[in-house]
């Protein structure tokens, strides 16, 4: 039995949390959001300098070879800075689908320049209609010469703006909600017939409504077989969900210390607010909050390593229904405690409950996820 | 990170599960006269088999089991069903002999807490000392070779079935009300003691309240120094609590839940299938996973060398809660059925034959949160202790 990090995962992770601490202080981040591009391209290559882009690769492409373990202790740590830079979106989600794909050509040709800084890429799927139903897909690639061509509009694309390629689900055969007949395409930003159109969303990131108009990509832009990216994406799934729930832990953790740290100093009837029982109780009730989800993400990443798919599989889908309904209460309470001063946009708090809440529905929110695992545990 | 047993831990796991299969027979609910008789013999085998107190130091009779080993052994225990020993002489105040008391002391009384042969009960909680503990206003007054002990304990539970009654008394006053309390071990038998049930909400009888009246304790009972008592009593209270997030147990009972969820119908419908019941069934089932783990973690600190600190109270908080969920989402399903009482109706007559367990287990669980410190006081401890309130 052991819960600790390697030596290795250790040293990653001290290096992202001494750069959150030391060089992304809550005002640098603010400037980065209000600039142009809402993202600083001078961080992203220090990050490629620090070897973080290339976590999750495998050796052969320059990657580091890390697991899901070692996301996680990157994300924990971004979290707690509630990083702008599109890691999750081009690392985690993008580059995630490419490591599992069995695209050999692609892999080698794309992985190097995400390790590089060179690449950022974004996951289109979501569509006006599919909320957290992947396979409802409507954007169809119907055969051409040449290969396949894409029409179709996806929405709400995290970080469509900065990236340079999408790994876009796009239909080739079946109906609009059938798993099966979904393919993957690697399609560039600029390729002829690609329109980005670039928004803000509330937690300081941007996304974009990436339009398909006879786009023309050949087959081997295909990330594994054609009409089988369910699998592929299923497969990734539990390593985006424990990424993104281990961002969600060190936003929670540090809105905790931070509402803790807040009551000693802040002074009420007299004394400081952290000497009133009611509000000792809820702090303890959102540290245990933090301590449940820390278990649950331990949970899965423990069984990550091990050879049961179907428990896997209720682990993180019980683990982002928890970071659901944890975060909602932490960011709550968080705001709650701080009273007026959590109202404002000038105090960090609000900002990373935003994050919080952009999580939560980030391929699926609490109920989806819960009534995931109800079909798994559930029914015979 | 992994949850790995090594393969000694494996075999272990394996020997524990095939002892527990072979000797363990059913005991009698505590409601039952059948219970203390049944309890004792299952301890005296666990006593032969060296296994009934895992927890002491080998020299007085414990295991040299790892703290894995012992993690193991509770894990199989509960998943088993398989009933705890009684705490109060095992788990409660033998630690306090063998830590605080005197040689004589520890020759007299932890053989016989081993063989079963004393029962022994807790003399803490008072009619004005119950959260606040110390508090107590039970005296005993030095004499000579004794002490005169005058007052009342209450919510003793199994008093009745007592040989001993480790008590907290207060031998000085004027001072903080922390100091001056001292550590007793009183023969149930001494003139003066009167035990009086006390009919808890589940209709069943468990506690009790004891009354002392001018009864002379030798001075040779008294634990370690007078007025030091607490100092005593408080050193161990953290170890009784790790034993509280009863994952394993809990996780038996959610599996007969869910069982009897899929048997239970409304409508012609299995209420396994029932969208609603089944978010309820996982909001538990979720909370429960997660806490696994949470125990899981605290035991790794425990055998890498660490001691259980404060995060024991939070197993304590999350541990009751489950349980009590457990209980009141089985009651919900024993529905309407649930409120018979037993006596003139039985439970196979009632077509639910948990019902009456439901009942009970509910009202009885209500108890978890209050003792062993309220789950309102391990607030306090967090607050303090981690988050530095």
């Amino acid at each position: 039995m052991n819960f600790d990090f390697t030596e290795e995962q250790t040293m990653i992770k001290d290096s992202v949390s001494r750069f959150v601490r030391d060089e992304y202080d809550f005002d640098t981040r603010t400037k980065i959001v209000a600039s142009e591009e809402g993202i600083s391209r001078e961080f992203w290559s220090m990050f490629a300098e620090l070897g973080w882009l290339s976590v999750p690769f495998a050796e052969e492409y320059g990657g580091f070879g890390g697991s899901v373990e070692d996301i996680a202790a990157v994300m924990e740590e971004m979290g707690k800075g509630i990083v702008v830079e599109p890691y999750a979106s081009t690392v985690v989600v993008f580059g995630g689908l490419l490591a599992a794909s069995d695209n050999e050509s692609l892999k080698a040709e794309v992985i190097p320049s995400i390790i590089d800084g060179s690449c950022m890429g974004s996951f289109a799927s979501t569509e006006a209609q599919s909320r957290y139903e992947i396979a409802d897909v409507a954007t169809t690639a119907t055969a051409c010469d040449g290969g396949y061509k894409i029409n179709g509009e996806k929405t709400v694309v995290a970080n469509g703006g900065t990236a340079n390629k999408f790994i876009v689900t796009a239909r080739t055969n079946g109906e609009q909600f059938d798993r099966e007949g979904v393919s993957l395409f690697m399609v560039d930003a600029d390729a002829p017939g690609v329109e980005v159109k670039s928004y803000k969303m509330m937690d300081g990131q941007s996304a974009a409504t990436v339009t398909f108009k006879d786009v023309v990509v050949s087959e081997d832009k295909l990330l594994n077989a054609a009409g089988e990216a369910m699998n592929l994406i299923d497969q990734v799934m539990p390593q985006i969900l424990m990424g993104l729930s281990a961002e969600a832990l060190g936003i929670m953790a540090t809105l905790n210390t931070a509402t803790v740290e807040y009551t000693k100093v802040r002074q009420q009837f007299d004394t400081p607010i952290s000497s009133f029982q009611v509000l000792q109780h809820r702090m303890v009730d959102t540290f245990m909050a933090c301590e449940q989800t820390k278990s649950m993400l331990y949970r899965g990443l423990c069984q990550a390593g091990e050879d049961n798919r179907h428990e896997l599989l209720k682990t993180v889908h019980a683990l982002k229904a928890t970071v659901s309904r944890f975060g909602k209460l932490v960011g709550e309470e968080a705001i709650q405690i701080h009273g007026g001063i959590g109202m404002t946009d000038e105090l960090n708090i609000g900002h990373y409950v935003k994050r919080l809440m952009m999580i939560n529905v980030s391929f699926g929110d609490g109920d989806f996820h819960q009534k995931k695992f109800n079909q798994l545990a559930y029914s015979a | 990170m992994d949850i790995k047993f090594s393969a000694e831990d494996l075999a272990f796991r394996d020997e524990v599960r095939d002892f527990f299969a072979s000797e363990y027979k059913e005991v009698a609910g505590i409601e039952s006269s059948d219970y203390k008789a049944a309890i004792i013999s299952w301890q005296k085998k666990l006593h032969a088999k060296g296994w009934v107190a895992p927890g002491w130091p080998t020299e007085y009779g414990g295991t040299d089991w790892t703290v894995t080993q012992k993690f193991i052994y509770e894990t199989e225990r509960g998943l088993a069903g398989i009933p705890d020993v009684v705490p109060f002489g095992l788990k409660m105040v033998a630690p306090v002999i063998y830590t605080f008391g005197n040689e004589e002391q520890k020759a007299r009384f932890l053989p016989r807490i081993l063989s079963s042969e004393d029962w022994w009960c807790q003399g803490y909680s008072e009619p004005g000392a119950g959260s606040d503990l110390a508090a107590l206003s039970t005296t005993a007054d030095y004499a000579g070779d004794n002490y005169i002990v005058n007052g009342r304990k209450i919510w003793t539970t199994f008093a009745q079935y007592a040989d001993w009654i480790f008590c907290l008394v207060r031998t000085s006053k004027g001072m903080r009300k922390q100091q001056g309390i001292s550590f007793l071990l009183i023969d149930m038998k001494t003139p003066g003691i009167t035990v009086k049930p006390i009919v808890s909400i589940d209709g069943k009888h468990s506690l009790n309240e004891v009354l002392f009246e001018d009864v002379l304790v030798p001075t040779e009972n008294l634990i370690g120094e007078q007025d030091k008592g607490w100092t005593y009593a408080k050193a161990l209270l953290a170890h009784e609590r790790t034993g509280m997030a009863e994952v394993a147990d809990s996780t038996r009972m959610l599996d007969a839940l869910k069982q009897r969820a899929s048997v239970e119908v409304n409508g012609g419908k299995s209420m396994i299938d029932d969208p609603v019941f089944q978010m309820r069934l996982s909001d538990i089932e979720m909370e429960l996973m997660a806490l696994e783990y949470t125990e899981l973690r605290v035991f790794a600190s425990m055998a890498a060398g660490g001691m259980p600190g404060p995060e024991s109270s939070l197993l304590k908080i999350k541990g009751t809660e489950i349980t009590q969920a457990i209980q009141e989402l089985q009651l919900q399903l024993a529905a309407y059925y649930g409120g018979a009482l037993p006596g003139d109706v039985d439970a196979q007559q009632l077509g639910h034959d948990y019902a009456f367990e439901a009942r009970g287990k509910y009202m009885y669980g209500r108890a978890a949160t209050i003792y062993g410190g309220s789950n309102e006081v391990q607030r306090n401890v967090i607050a303090k202790a981690v988050l530095g309130l």
